[in-house]
C-alpha cells in the first residue's frame, strides 16, 4: 500500500494547470509546424504563423495560450494499492485548480448552475473521471477544455448496418457543421461503441493521445488515416478561412457494444490542445 | 496589410480576405452584455458607448497581471451573438470582431448597413494581448470577464471575414479548397 498526501495532489494539479495553459505540448507544436509546411492556402499559412508565434509569447511571458482557459477536465487513474491521506481526491483536484486559476491570472469560466449561470469565481469544479487500475501509482491527465470547440462536439446512435460508412459520414458532418468555430486545425477524438456515455468518454480521452502516435489496432489505424484524409478534403482550413489543414489528427477509440447499437461520439479539440500528464 | 482606425468612418472599401491592423478604440461585449444592450434598446435608453462607427470585439479576457493592461484576449465564437447583433447594426455599429461564421441574417444586415465582420485568429490570445494598450471598464462590472470594456489598441491584427457586399471568406475560401469529391456536401 502506497500513501499519497492530499497536499501533494493539490500541488501537482496546480502545476499541471499552469503548464497546460501556458505551454503547448511538444507533439501539438510539431504538428502545427508540419501543417504550416503542408498548407496550400497563403492566408492559412499566415494564420498558422500567428498561432505558432502566439505559443512562443505565451511560453515566454507565462501567459495563457488562449483566454478561454477552459473547464478543467481531469482523468485520474488510481492504482488499487494507493491510499489518499488528508482529504478527498475530488477536493484535492478542485483545490489545485482554484489555486492555479487565482495565482496565474487565468480566466474563471465556470458557472455553478447551467440555468442560473452564476460564476463560481475560482473555475471549480473540475470535471473528474476516476478509474481504478492496477498498481500503486496515481496518474492524472489534466486537460483544460475551451468551449469554442466543446460546443461543436456531437454524438449519435447509429444503426449497426450503417457501419464504417455511417461513422465517416457523421464525423464529416460534424466537422462541416463546426466550420471555423472550434479554431481549426482541430484534433478529433472519435469514440465508437459502448453505451451513449461510454462513447463520449472514450472520444474525449482519445483527443489526449500523442499527435503522431499510431493506433495499435491496424483496422483502427487505417480508419484514423482515412478520417483525417476525409476531413482535410473539407476545405475548411485554418480558422475556417479555407485550406487543406482542417485537422492535425483523428484518434479513434472503441469499446464493446450491444448487438442493436453503434454509438459514435465526436469530441473536437482546438489547436491549443492542452494536456499534461502527471504521475504520483 | 491595411491600417484602419476605429471607430470606423466607412467600411465600404474593405474586401473579404483583406488583412488589416486596427488602431484606436474597440468595445468588448459578449453574450450577457448583448442581452443587456437589447433590453436598453427596447426600453429606449442609451447604450454604455456611442454606436456610431463603433467596433465591438467579442472577447472575455483573462485577468490582467499586476502592471499589465490585460491578460490573454483572443476572440470568442461570434455566432452566439448573431441574434442580438442586428439592432446594433441598425443603430450605427460598423464592425464586429470575433471568430467563426455569421448567420445569413447578419450577413444581410452587414450589406444593408454597410458594416463589416472581422475575424481575429482564435487562440492567438497572448499575441493579441500585446496589441491592447489600455483597458477601462465601461459598464456591467458584475459580469466579470464579460463586462463591457473600452480597449485602446495599436495594430490589432484581424482579417476582413465578411465585407459590406456580403462576400465571406468562410464561403469563398472553403469552396476554393474543398476537394471535388465533397462539392455536394455542405
Amino acid at each position: 500500500m502506497k500513501v499519497i498526501e492530499y497536499q501533494d495532489i493539490v500541488a501537482q494539479i496546480k502545476k499541471a494547470c499552469f503548464k497546460a495553459n501556458c505551454q503547448l505540448p511538444e507533439d501539438v507544436a510539431a504538428a502545427l509546424k508540419k501543417a504550416r509546411q503542408k498548407e496550400v492556402s497563403p492566408l492559412g499559412r499566415d494564420v498558422l504563423d500567428t498561432i505558432l508565434e502566439n505559443t512562443e509569447i505565451a511560453r515566454k511571458k507565462s501567459m495563457a495560450l488562449c483566454q478561454d482557459t477552459g473547464m478543467v477536465v481531469v482523468f485520474a487513474d488510481v492504482g488499487q494499492d494507493v491510499t489518499i491521506r488528508g482529504g478527498l481526491l475530488s477536493d484535492a483536484v478542485d483545490e489545485g485548480v482554484r489555486r492555479a486559476y487565482r495565482e496565474y491570472y487565468f480566466r474563471n469560466s465556470v458557472v455553478a448552475d447551467p440555468i442560473n449561470r452564476k460564476n463560481t469565481g475560482d473555475n471549480t469544479p473540475a470535471v473528474l473521471h476516476v478509474s481504478l487500475v492496477e498498481g500503486d501509482q496515481l496518474r492524472f491527465s489534466v486537460a483544460p477544455k475551451g468551449f469554442g470547440s466543446e460546443n461543436m462536439s456531437a454524438l449519435t446512435m447509429l444503426k449497426p448496418a450503417q457501419g464504417v460508412q455511417g461513422i465517416k459520414d457523421f464525423v464529416l458532418e460534424t466537422v462541416l457543421k463546426a466550420g471555423g468555430n472550434p479554431c481549426p486545425p482541430i484534433i478529433i477524438g472519435v469514440g465508437i461503441g459502448g453505451t451513449m456515455e461510454k462513447a463520449a468518454l472514450i472520444a474525449k480521452r482519445a483527443t489526449l493521445r500523442e499527435v503522431g502516435s499510431e493506433n495499435p489496432q491496424p483496422h483502427l489505424a487505417e480508419l484514423e488515416e482515412e478520417l483525417l484524409e476525409l476531413v482535410n478534403k473539407s476545405g475548411i482550413g485554418p480558422q475556417g478561412f479555407g485550406g487543406g489543414q482542417t485537422a492535425l489528427a483523428v484518434f479513434v477509440d472503441t469499446f464493446a457494444t450491444h448487438i442493436a447499437g453503434l454509438p459514435v461520439a465526436v469530441s473536437i479539440n482546438c489547436h491549443a490542445a492542452r494536456h499534461v500528464e502527471v504521475i504520483l | 496589410m491595411l491600417s484602419l482606425t476605429a471607430p470606423l468612418q466607412d467600411a465600404g472599401g474593405l474586401r473579404a480576405g483583406d488583412q488589416v491592423e486596427l488602431s484606436g478604440v474597440l468595445y468588448t461585449a459578449r453574450d450577457a452584455a448583448h442581452q443587456r444592450f437589447n433590453q436598453l434598446i427596447k426600453a429606449g435608453e442609451p447604450l454604455p458607448f456611442p454606436l456610431e462607427g463603433a467596433v465591438i470585439y467579442y472577447v472575455g479576457p483573462c485577468p490582467a497581471k499586476p502592471g499589465e493592461p490585460i491578460g490573454s484576449a483572443g476572440p470568442t465564437t461570434s455566432c452566439r451573438m448573431d441574434g442580438l447583433t442586428i439592432p446594433l447594426l441598425e443603430r450605427g455599429l460598423k464592425g464586429t470582431i470575433g471568430k467563426g461564421g455569421r448567420s445569413p441574417e447578419v450577413v444581410e444586415a452587414l450589406k444593408k448597413y454597410k458594416a463589416v465582420y472581422f475575424a481575429a485568429v482564435g487562440g492567438a490570445a497572448a499575441l493579441i494581448a500585446q496589441r491592447i494598450k489600455k483597458v477601462e471598464v465601461l459598464a456591467y462590472p458584475d459580469l466579470g470577464p464579460e463586462a463591457v470594456h473600452r480597449l485602446t489598441v495599436e495594430r490589432f491584427p484581424a482579417i476582413v471575414a465578411i465585407d459590406s457586399a456580403g462576400n465571406s471568406i468562410y464561403e469563398q475560401g472553403v469552396a476554393k479548397y474543398r476537394h471535388p469529391s465533397l462539392k455536394e456536401a455542405n
